[in-house]
């Protein structure tokens, strides 16, 4: 069989219906097989939001995202995306055509080394040098991606090599490597300990990251914190993993998060970090971070522990396998749910004092909190949402309020503006039943605006929500609040005009600039049969609050 | 419940600590293209600093064996060991306890050598059970194996004669004893 068409078996067989990517000279002889094979290429109009889309595709649904692209300048489009995955620990397996072996070091027409390019911000990577290890490379990389801390595989495929006949059997065992075995069960004696200390605690706080949702561990991590009415806050990229509606949900941490998630931090006498990371946009100031608490620590990923925060019982492991023995170790302690007593109305003091809140705008205004309510409001508040980086993405996180899991699609370590629009029409591939919004800035959505043509011509009706307040918001409120006002390069001015640019798309194109009627406008563009776009002018100087300066403590929130 | 069998959390310590000595990390990793890349792109991604670094075949043609130290003062060791063995490629990693482990690097040193010096060098060589591997009519060539102070040592010593060039291997090392 041809190399092309054994790795296409290859994907069937590890599940693979959809792939998201863009031809070129030195991957022809792999779209040459897709055109046989049983499974959906959705072609993007770029490759970086190939990339992106796949990664949407993963997180919307816990598959295994699949982008491919070309050589050369295919191949380098593609490294956003994969630096992204790489930072938010997305399971995506990247193809990437390679020029002829005889033409590889020669610089080449469309020769790029994509394989040094992205060796820092891969999980893995291979250079095929030989045909019929191509299959072979599409079932390990499935793998590595997939299992232990999720992350990014790029396999690199010369042309010529696609090409040979090779002999392909699907494997009947599970891939096996000598160097790649993730710790999944945790220590007993470590989870012993944890619970221990935890019964001890006067002043507990959970805090949890993306890694909760990755392990699906939203079940588990439900039942935990019902052990005892644990404080819990979440990281931008773990929201949804633990109801907003709870009675124990703080809101958000870190650099926009509640004051009471902070402060609760703050004053916490034990926390427990849950397949989180201790990002800096946690921690803000880490001589300052949580100065009262004690750290247990859960990850997969055992070079978590202690690599920005000391953590004193370290638990490696997978979230959904360790939590639910932490919970019947907890439980068998019997503790007195009465000694939270005291640390309850302290944070609840914070919650009546600090509530999340915004100065209402004038007759007509729409203040760009009040439109993430109204999305609330039509989308009945279970929407599969995407975002972009900035002001939008922490106000959807801060006021959306997600309750269950795989429903916050964003950039969050790298930060990529552009990402949301092509994640979404990843999500909605892969859950096609589900309503899916882009909920993006004016200054992020141009950047993979082109997208829209791939929403039109393969028929993925997202809709986008652009909060369009005419300035790249975040910067704009940095330059304000730490640069005196001096502006620089963030106002958008008046171009494009989004409604027309979204009918030259072929999308519908809407515009909203009066509050009264916002709720309508955002429901016809739902309604809309098609990708849709309701542009929707916010209030353009209004700041994100509350907020941690850069590199300050929880304590020293302002707005 | 009794609290006594209970973890007092201000028992509770942190394991995060610089050892503050010199470290010999012996890695295993797949004799494959790009592996040493790897391991290089992630010392310098991370900010950590290689001392030596030396690189070779092992018994087994599919494993080659990666030494390296580095300054345990400096970078925490742990940290450095669980990022490598991120790397699918990393197979095995002993931070080799320096009491039971032989570690050796080797030097070659060209000294210039005018008659009048020719016997003290050759007087240091025997005592640092080193070696003249070559010797023309105005410099020598000496070879020296053994550890890395042991080497320092001798450069001090020839360098008051004139050393030309010099050049060192990164440290090898294997421990003791017979696992």
């Amino acid at each position: 069989m041809r190399a092309a068409d054994a790795m296409m078996e290859a994907l069937r067989a590890e599940g693979v219906d959809h792939i998201f990517g863009i031809p070129g000279g030195a991957n022809l002889p792999t779209y040459d097989a897709i055109v046989g094979a049983d499974l959906r290429h959705v072609q993007a109009r770029h490759e970086q939001a190939a990339g992106h889309a796949a990664e949407g595709y993963a997180w919307a649904s816990g598959r295994t995202g699949v982008a491919f692209g070309t050589s050369g300048p295919g191949a380098t489009n593609l490294v956003t995306a994969i630096a992204d995955a790489m930072m938010d620990s997305v399971p995506v397996v990247f193809v990437t055509g390679q020029v002829r072996t005889d033409l590889i070091g020669t610089d080449g027409f469309q020769e790029a080394d994509i394989v040094g390019i992205t060796l820092p911000i891969v999980k893995h990577s291979v250079m095929i040098t030989d045909a019929a290890q191509i299959p072979v490379a599409i079932h390990e990389a499935f793998h590595i991606a997939s299992t232990g801390r999720p992350g990014p595989v790029l396999v690199d495929v010369p042309q010529d090599l696609s090409k040979e006949e090779i002999t392909y059997e699907p494997p009947t065992s599970p891939v096996e490597l000598a160097g790649y075995r993730p710790n999944t069960e945790g220590n007993s004696k470590q989870i012993r300990i944890a619970a221990k200390a935890l019964a001890n605690s006067k002043r507990p706080v959970i805090y949890t990251g993306g890694g909760v949702i990755k392990a699906e561990a939203s079940a588990e991590l439900r039942e935990f914190c019902a052990a005892d009415r644990f404080p819990v806050t979440s990281t931008l990229m773990g929201l949804g993993a633990f109801p907003s509606d709870d009675p124990a949900w703080l809101g958000m941490l870190g650099m926009h998060g509640t004051r009471s998630a902070n402060y609760s931090m703050d004053e916490a006498d034990l926390i427990v970090a849950i397949g989180a990371r201790f990002d800096d946009r946690i921690t803000g100031k880490l001589s300052e971070f949580a100065p009262n608490a004690k750290f247990i620590h859960i990850d997969i990923d055992p070079a978590e522990i202690s690599k920005n925060v000391p953590v004193h019982i370290p638990i490696v492991g997978d979230v959904a396998k360790v939590l639910p023995k932490l919970t019947r170790e907890y439980q068998a302690l019997q503790t007195d749910p009465s000694r939270l007593d005291g640390w309850w109305s302290r944070i609840n003091a914070w919650q009546d004092e600090y509530p999340l809140t915004y100065e209402p705008g004038s007759e007509g205004e729409i203040k760009p909190q009040a439109m993430i309510q109204a999305m609330h409001r039509v989308t009945g508040g279970d929407a599969i949402i995407t975002s972009d980086v900035g002001q939008h993405q922490m106000w959807t996180a801060q006021y959306y309020g997600f309750n269950k899991p795989r429903r916050w699609i964003n950039s969050g370590g790298l930060g990529t503006m552009g990402y949301g629009l092509p994640a979404a029409i990843g999500a909605k591939v892969a859950c096609p039943d589900e309503q899916v919004v882009c909920l993006s800035g004016d200054g992020s959505l141009i950047m993979n605006v082109q997208e829209l043509a791939t929403a039109v011509n393969e028929d993925i009706p997202v809709k986008v929500f652009l909060m369009n307040n005419g300035f790249m918001g975040m910067v704009r409120q940095w330059q304000e609040l730490f640069w005196d006002g001096n502006y620089s390069g963030v106002d958008n001015g008046p171009s494009p005009d989004w409604v027309k640019l979204s009918e030259a798309f072929g999308a519908k194109g809407l515009r909203c600039d009066d509050s009264a009627d916002l709720d309508e406008m955002m429901q016809a563009t739902l309604d809309h049969d098609g990708p849709a776009l309701l542009d929707v002018r916010v209030s353009p100087r209004e700041n994100c609050y509350p907020m941690i300066p850069a590199g300050s403590a929880a304590r020293d929130m302002v707005g | 419940m009794g609290t006594s069998e209970l973890i007092r959390l201000e028992d509770l310590q942190a394991s995060r600590t610089l050892s503050g000595r010199k470290h010999v990390l012996s890695i295993l990793v797949e004799n494959r293209p790009g592996v040493l890349a790897r391991v290089a792109g992630l010392f310098s991604r991370r900010g950590f600093n290689i001392d030596t670094l030396a690189v070779g075949p092992t018994d087994d043609a599919n494993v080659s064996r990666i030494t390296l130290t580095l300054d345990g003062a400096v970078h925490p060791i742990d940290q450095v060991t669980k990022q490598l063995h991120k790397l699918i490629n990393v197979l095995k990693i002993r931070d080799m306890e320096p009491s039971e482990t032989v570690a050796r690097e080797m030097a070659l040193f060209k000294v210039s050598a005018a008659v009048e010096n020719r016997a003290e060098i050759v007087q240091f060589a025997e005592i640092f059970r080193a070696k003249i591997v070559d010797v023309s009519r105005r410099a020598l060539i000496v070879e020296v194996t053994g550890s890395h102070d042991k080497i320092g040592a001798f450069e001090s010593m020839l360098r008051p004669h004139g050393l030309l060039e010099m050049v060192r291997t990164g440290e090898v090392a294997l421990t003791r004893g017979g696992d």
